[in-house]
C-alpha cells in the first residue's frame, strides 16, 4: 500500500525500525540525560503529519539523573492512553540550540489504518490532493478502538 | 524484536514489553564471575570507601557496624548471584535517627557511595529534600511535587531530612499524607531504582513511624545515631581544624576540652555542629588577636595556631568563672 508502506506511522527517530523495547527506550533516555537534555512525554490520537503539537503528559522533566524517572512518567502515560501515540521528546536548553534534540514514538495503537489520499478535480484538468487519516473519522479519544 | 543486543543496568536481557517486572526481573548486578569475598571487594572497590568511612567519621560505632553488615550482605548476595542463587533483592530503604549534628547527612552521602560501588544504585547522587519540596500548598499540588523529587532521585538516594514533618496529625486536611502514600508506592515498586533515607530526631521519628505503620514496615534498616562522647568531640574538633590547616596548641587543647564539657551541659547542644561553630568563632578571635599585633611579623605557626586565649574568650566560660 503506497500511502502506508510500513503499516505504521513514521514520525521522529527510529520510526522505520521495529518498535523499541523498554530496555532500548531506557538506553535512549539515558543517552539524552548524559547530554543534559530535559525529557518530556506527549500523546495524541491524531496521526496526521501536520499535527506537530501533541498533548503534554505532565511537565517536562529537568535535572534528572536516571532514565527510571522518565520511565515512571511514560509508564503512567501508557497506562492512561494504551491506544494512543506516545512520544518522548528531549529538549536541549543550550544557548543557541534551545529546541527539541530527540523525539521518537514509544507507543502506538495496535492497528494503524493509515491515510486516505483524496483527489479533487478543479479548474479543468488540475488536481488537488489532501491526506486524511482513516482513524480521524472518529472524534477524539474514540479513535483506534479496533484491536487488529 | 525478539531479543535486544543491549544490556542496560536494571534490565534483563530480553525484557518483556510493558511489564511491571521490567526492572525487577534482573537486579542491577550481573554475574561478574567472582567467587570469593575478596574478589567482589576488589571488583567493586568498596574497601577504600569503607575504610574512609571508618577513618573520616569519628565515633558512631553502632552506625558503622550496621553499614558493614549491610555491605557484607550485599557482597554475599553478589556471590550467591554468581551461582545463580536467586535471593530477594534486599530492601535498602533506611531511617536515620539521632540528635542534631550527629552526622546523619554525612553518613547518607557515604551510604550513597557505598551502594553505588556495590552496584545497587546506578549513580552516587543524593537528592536532599525536606517537607517543603514534597508537600504542596493546595489540592493537586502535592503529587506532582513529590513525583518530581522522586524522579530527580531515581538511580540514586532520596534523603528526606526532618521526615516527621511530613505527617501532621493535628491537621486532618494536611497534604503530607498524600505525599507519604506516593512515597510508599514508589518505595515498594521501584526498589531497584532508588533508595529512600528518612532522617530526623529519634522521638519524633518514633511517633511518625507509629502513625505510619506502612512506612515502618517498608524500611528495613533503622539506624540510631548516638550522641558523641566528649573525647570524640575533641577529636572531631582537631579533624575539622586540620582540614582547614589550623591546629590547637597545648593550652588551647585543654581549654577546648573544658569548653566541650561546659557546652555539653547547656541547652541546644548540636554535637558536631556546635563544635564547628565554636571553631569558627575561635578562628574569628584568632584573626582579631593577630590583627591587633600590627607591627609584629607573623610566622606560619602564628597563622595556623589557635591558642588558649582564643578559646577562653568564649562567653561559655563567663558563667563558669563567676
Amino acid at each position: 500500500m503506497l500511502t502506508n508502506p510500513t503499516g505504521k506511522v513514521t514520525q521522529g527517530q527510529f520510526s522505520f525500525l521495529p518498535d523499541l523495547t523498554d530496555a532500548e527506550i531506557m538506553l535512549q533516555i539515558q543517552y539524552g540525560l548524559t547530554k543534559g537534555y530535559a525529557w518530556s512525554v506527549e500523546y495524541t490520537d491524531d496521526p496526521h503529519p501536520r499535527n506537530t503539537f501533541w498533548e503534554m503528559f505532565g511537565l517536562p522533566m529537568f535535572d534528572l539523573k536516571d532514565a527510571a524517572g522518565v520511565m515512571l512518567e511514560f509508564d503512567q502515560c501508557r497506562k492512561t492512553f494504551p491506544n494512543h501515540y506516545i512520544r518522548l521528546m528531549a529538549f536541549d536548553s543550550n544557548r543557541g540550540i534551545e529546541s527539541v534534540a530527540m523525539s521518537f514514538i514509544v507507543n502506538r495503537p495496535s492497528f494503524e489504518p493509515g491515510f486516505n489520499l483524496e483527489r479533487q478535480e478543479v479548474n479543468g484538468r488540475s488536481m488537488k490532493y489532501t491526506t486524511r487519516g482513516y482513524a480521524a473519522d472518529h472524534p477524539e479519544n474514540e479513535r483506534y478502538q479496533r484491536k487488529s | 524484536m525478539s531479543s535486544t543486543h543491549y544490556n542496560l543496568p536494571g534490565t534483563s536481557q530480553s525484557p518483556p514489553r510493558q511489564d511491571a517486572d521490567r526492572v525487577s526481573s534482573g537486579s542491577v548486578v550481573s554475574d561478574t564471575g567472582a567467587r570469593s569475598v575478596a574478589q567482589v571487594l576488589e571488583q567493586s572497590q568498596i574497601k577504600p570507601v569503607l575504610e574512609a568511612l571508618d577513618r573520616d567519621l569519628i565515633g558512631l560505632k553502632p552506625v558503622k557496624a550496621r553499614i558493614h553488615d549491610i555491605a557484607a550482605l550485599l557482597v554475599i548476595d553478589r556471590l550467591r548471584l554468581n551461582f545463580g542463587l536467586a535471593s530477594q533483592s534486599p530492601s535498602l530503604h533506611m531511617s536515620f535517627t539521632g540528635n542534631p549534628g550527629t552526622g546523619k547527612t554525612t553518613v547518607a552521602m557515604r551510604m550513597a557511595e557505598i551502594l553505588h560501588q556495590l552496584g545497587y544504585i546506578r549513580s552516587a547522587h543524593v537528592v536532599a529534600v525536606t517537607r517543603d519540596d514534597l508537600v504542596g500548598q493546595y489540592i493537586g499540588h502535592t503529587a506532582p511535587k513529590t513525583k518530581e523529587a522522586l524522579k530527580k532521585a531515581m538511580g540514586g538516594v532520596l534523603f528526606i531530612d526532618e521526615a516527621y514533618y511530613l505527617y501532621r496529625p493535628e491537621n486532618e486536611r494536611d497534604y503530607g499524607q498524600e505525599s507519604i502514600e506516593i512515597l510508599l508506592q514508589v518505595m515498594e515498586n521501584q526498589r531497584h531504582d532508588l533508595v529512600v533515607i528518612l532522617a530526623g530526631y529519634k522521638d519524633r521519628m518514633d511517633t511518625f513511624f507509629q502513625s505510619n505503620p506502612g512506612m515502618n514496615s517498608r524500611i528495613a534498616h533503622h539506624l540510631d545515631f548516638p550522641d558523641y562522647e566528649e573525647a570524640e568531640l575533641s577529636l572531631i574538633a582537631q579533624k575539622m581544624l586540620a582540614d582547614q590547616h589550623y591546629q590547637f596548641d597545648a593550652g588551647a587543647m585543654k581549654a577546648f576540652d573544658d569548653y566541650i564539657h561546659i557546652r555539653k551541659q547547656q541547652a541546644h547542644f548540636g554535637n558536631a555542629r556546635s563544635i564547628r561553630n565554636a571553631i569558627e568563632r575561635a578562628r574569628l578571635r584568632q584573626a582579631s588577636r593577630l590583627f591587633t599585633q600590627s607591627s609584629q611579623e607573623l610566622s606560619k605557626a602564628d597563622l595556623t595556631t589557635i591558642t588558649a586565649e582564643d578559646i577562653l574568650a568564649s562567653r561559655i566560660f563567663l558563667g563558669a568563672i563567676s
